[in-house]
């Protein structure tokens, strides 16, 4: 099957473009390296299928990045090559056109961000341009689709070999060209512009940041608290709970299936986060407790990701990241990794080398729980108000600075300097945003949730069978001697391996003082990453290192544990 | 260089692999840069070249020479200065 590879500088819109010719939806934000490892799909051109590979972005056929040397290798399997270009930033996007045509493959220009480049007064010949280069160069704007029809219908004009100069002279052959083709009418700084120069002076910034991080939290939480309090509490107490009490009575309590799928009845009634069965708390707790939160925190990151906000925010930030051996940048990871820890664990591809990737996956891993996980903290504390979860999310916070601070002093070499394009704000296109909410809600749907449905499963059988008890007692000098927990959480610990969200919702039945809640939270936050999250770490660090970030973790936790419990015994 | 100055880059003092990955944003000798903001404490130095806006780590910075047409004179120095 032929190959088409979508090629060109970060942040140029190659993932849309390639969303608009595969129908195969692929997340594009609005900052360089959204997308780290290549994804395939399909067009039908002319009645052939082919094949069409959305590539990391590069700046050249030089890489300096892990995601760039995936770019680079790609390029040996091409048959045709659709270099996207920024249509704003025309002389930079020329260099790796340039090397391109040297290239023993066909090439086709896609001047994407075409309507932009108008707003922003640059006028490019089109015709001119095309002539100088030799292969066909076609005005786009994927977000909307223009251009996209004409696009396809020049793949066949594609041409190989059509500009060969040296490499020293090519910087000055692209000023020659920007000087032939490209014309910039001059205009006033806009507004976006100008709160784009606020939003990276100190001052400002940091004041800026804080607002907006301000009102992410207050519209995650306003979301997330509206829709269980007048859309899912309601609609399982109303119309699922009825349903359940009259398949308890066929099932007969006290049977073996009736204890799988309904669990245990507390005076002839259901209790959603108490009974554990598979259609009760198997349900109640990733749909009523946790995708509230999930879509609410999706739907704000997707807007800061889309308006070009993180990169920003990881340029304020950079001193602090500096002292726990990483850039900037990371902040990128870190976010991703509050919504899931396995997207953000793929995107710690974006650093440039492994000792960062060490410390921030060992730094995720520990100390940025996920969505799922903080659902399930703010029902099982947040009820003593917010002081618990301040204590909660303090100390992971205090753990990520202070270990960072100490891994970054082990561990050989030196953290890298940031260097990174600062994207333009965009107003994010609502359609594309809605859709990447959808794709990301759908995925904790369809992934997720059968996930705890397992757990669930697991969880009543490894009761049944006593294993949990067994445990418990083996496990018990460490978990009620160091942590001051009860037994029973060791059964939360065991399918913490499995799924955080779950996991916490079992300590829920237990009674658990708030200094005990708050200690088993952190507790279950740090000693291991899920299971997902696990293979994932392995595949990017390979056995050896992730045996050592496990290490890491085991003995934080120990000693974060301990002392987060003598610490809140002491205290009045 | 101080902030909203605008400059010509006059070279960039640090290996070939610093000069490659500057040029691939366009920061290489001869190009009109402006110094937009600083952080504080050795932080980041935003500058813009073209019309894109870039944030380099202070040590980079360092490295980047830039020519400062003032009134009267010609001034040199570091864009992270």
């Amino acid at each position: 099957m032929k190959k088409i590879l979508l090629l060109g500088n970060p942040n140029v819109g190659k993932s849309v473009i390639f969303t608009r010719l595969t129908g195969t939806y692929v997340v594009a934000s609005n900052y360089p390296g959204t997308t780290v490892e290549f994804t395939k799909g399909y067009m039908n051109l002319k009645g052939e299928k082919v094949e069409v590979i959305d590539v990391p972005g590069i700046y050249s056929l030089e890489p300096v990045s892990k995601a760039e040397e995936v770019a680079v290798d790609m390029l040996k399997e091409g048959d045709l090559v659709i270099n996207v270009v920024d249509a704003t930033k025309l002389e930079r996007s020329l260099n790796l056109t340039l090397q391109l045509l040297k290239q023993n493959v066909p090439v086709v220009i896609a001047l994407n961000l075409w309507d932009e480049a108008g707003h922003c007064g640059i006028i490019i010949e089109v015709d001119k341009l095309e002539e100088i280069l030799g292969v066909p160069v076609v005005p786009t704007c994927a977000l909307t689709g223009e251009g996209m029809r004409n696009l396809i219908l020049r793949l066949k004009e594609a041409k190989a070999n059509t500009y060969l100069k040296s490499d020293q002279e090519r910087w000055t052959e692209i000023g020659k060209i920007i000087h032939q083709v490209q014309k910039v009418t001059h205009r006033h700084h806009t507004f976006s512009e100008k709160l784009g120069d606020a939003s990276i002076r100190p001052i400002t910034g940091i004041f800026i940041a804080g607002l907006v991080l301000f009102i992410s939290f207050q519209v995650i939480r306003f979301i997330g608290e509206s829709l269980i309090k007048y859309f899912f509490e309601p609609v399982f107490n109303i119309l699922w709970t009825p349903l359940m009490l009259k398949l308890s009575l066929i099932l007969n309590p006290g049977s073996f299936i009736h204890k799988i799928l309904i669990g245990e009845l507390f005076k002839g009634e259901i209790n959603y986060t108490a009974s554990f069965g598979l259609l009760t708390t198997g349900l109640f707790v990733p749909l009523a407790m946790v995708l509230p939160y999930i879509f609410a925190f999706y739907l704000v990151l997707s807007f800061m990701e889309d308006s070009g906000y993180l990169p920003r925010l990881g340029i304020l930030v950079d001193n602090i990241m500096h002292t726990v051996g990483l850039h900037g940048l990371a902040v990128i990871p870190m976010f991703l990794g509050l919504g899931c820890n396995v997207p953000g664990v793929l995107a710690t591809r974006i650093l440039e080398g492994k000792r960062e990737r060490f410390i921030a996956l060992t730094l995720m891993a520990i100390a940025v729980p996920c969505m799922s996980q903080i659902a399930l903290i703010i029902g099982l504390i947040g009820k003593y108000g917010p002081f618990g979860l301040g204590i909660v999310f303090g100390t992971l916070f205090i753990v990520w600075l202070v270990l960072g601070f100490l891994l970054n002093l082990i561990l050989k070499g030196e953290s890298p300097e940031i260097f990174v394009e600062i994207p333009p704000y965009r107003w994010p296109y609502i359609g594309v945003l809605l859709k990447k909410l959808g794709l990301r809600t759908a995925d904790f749907i369809f992934h997720g949730v059968p996930w705890v449905l397992f757990g669930v499963f697991l969880v009543n059988i490894l009761y049944i069978f006593k294993v949990i008890k067994f445990v418990g007692q083996i496990a018990s000098p460490v978990i009620t001697g160091f942590f001051g927990l009860p037994k029973e959480t060791v059964a939360a610990l065991i399918m913490g391996f499995l799924r955080k969200d779950i996991a916490v919702g079992m300590l829920l039945p237990l009674n658990l003082t708030m200094h005990q809640s708050i200690v088993a939270s952190v507790v279950l936050a740090m000693y291991f990453p899920c299971l997902a999250t696990f293979t994932m770490m392995i595949r990017e660090l390979g056995v050896k290192d992730t045996i050592k970030s496990v290490f890491v973790m085991l003995v934080t936790v120990l000693i974060v544990g301990t002392a987060l419990n003598l610490i809140l015994s002491w205290s009045p | 260089m101080k902030q909203k100055e605008k400059g010509t880059i006059i070279a960039v003092t640090g290996g070939p692999g610093l000069k490659k990955r500057l040029e691939t944003l366009s920061i290489r000798k001869g190009a009109e840069i402006t110094k937009v903001s600083a952080q504080v404490m050795r932080g980041p130095i935003i500058v813009q070249v073209v019309n894109t806006q870039v944030a380099i780590g202070f040590g980079m910075a360092k490295k980047i020479m830039v020519e400062v047409e003032k009134e009267s004179n010609i001034e040199r120095s570091a864009v992270s200065s």
